[in-house]
């Protein structure tokens, strides 16, 4: 191999070191922007509009808003994606999100909504919430 | 023959008695066919049990923490 030939190589490894980096950086970012609630999402929550299901879903608590109806159809997409994919071998999609929605509905704030097992939507308080007999 | 002397009587007492009588009947099947309806629902619900929760208590609580924007 010629000096300059070798020169060349060195070059192009430090430029797909560089494109590496690059992307991981982009990788590292991309799922950290994700990782936090949409503000509108948020506030749709604090505010009692939608509230959180046994089934691991969102539900509308009152008449939603164009804009609060796009927002929860799109929420839900994607947490189907995720059950769909996370549901481990040998459980359904519904028994994953069934047990998912035990921990959403335990997690809510105090007044955020979540459904009760007899379908009414109550709003969470400084107690436990009314959850499912199966959840733990 | 029964019934082909109940429709002769049907049609003898006019259009509107037949529709009357039909929705009646399909009325009634209706219920008929409703009644499973409840039972199927809990089935479903019971496909879910206590140990199967807590099988899946800890993928769960993980990918709440992994997807946090859409949880």
């Amino acid at each position: 191999m010629t000096k300059i030939g070798s020169q060349k190589l060195m070059g192009r490894k430090r430029w797909i070191a560089g494109a590496l980096l690059t992307a991981a950086a982009v990788a590292v970012a991309v799922p950290s922007a994700m990782a936090q609630r949409d503000p509108a999402y948020e506030a749709a929550r604090a505010a009692g509009q939608i509230g959180e299901q046994p089934d691991g879903y969102l539900g509308f608590v009152t008449a939603p808003t164009p804009d609060i109806r796009n927002l929860v159809t799109d929420i839900n997409i994607k947490r189907k994606a995720a059950y769909t994919n996370g549901a481990p071998a040998g459980s359904t999609v519904e028994q994953f999100a069934f047990t998912t929605a035990c921990n959403l509905i335990a997690k809510t704030k105090p007044g955020e909504k979540y459904k009760a097992p007899d379908g009414s939507w109550q709003t969470r308080g400084a107690d436990a919430p009314i959850r499912d007999s199966r959840c733990i | 023959m029964i019934i082909s002397k109940m429709k002769e009587g049907l049609l003898a007492l006019g259009g509107k008695n037949i529709v009357v009588a039909v929705a009646l009947m399909s009325l009634a099947a209706c219920v008929q066919i409703k009644a499973p309806d409840k039972p199927i629902k809990i089935n479903l619900n019971i496909r879910i049990n206590q140990e199967i929760v807590y099988k899946l208590d800890g993928d769960a609580k993980k990918l709440i923490d992994q997807n946090s924007g859409i949880f």
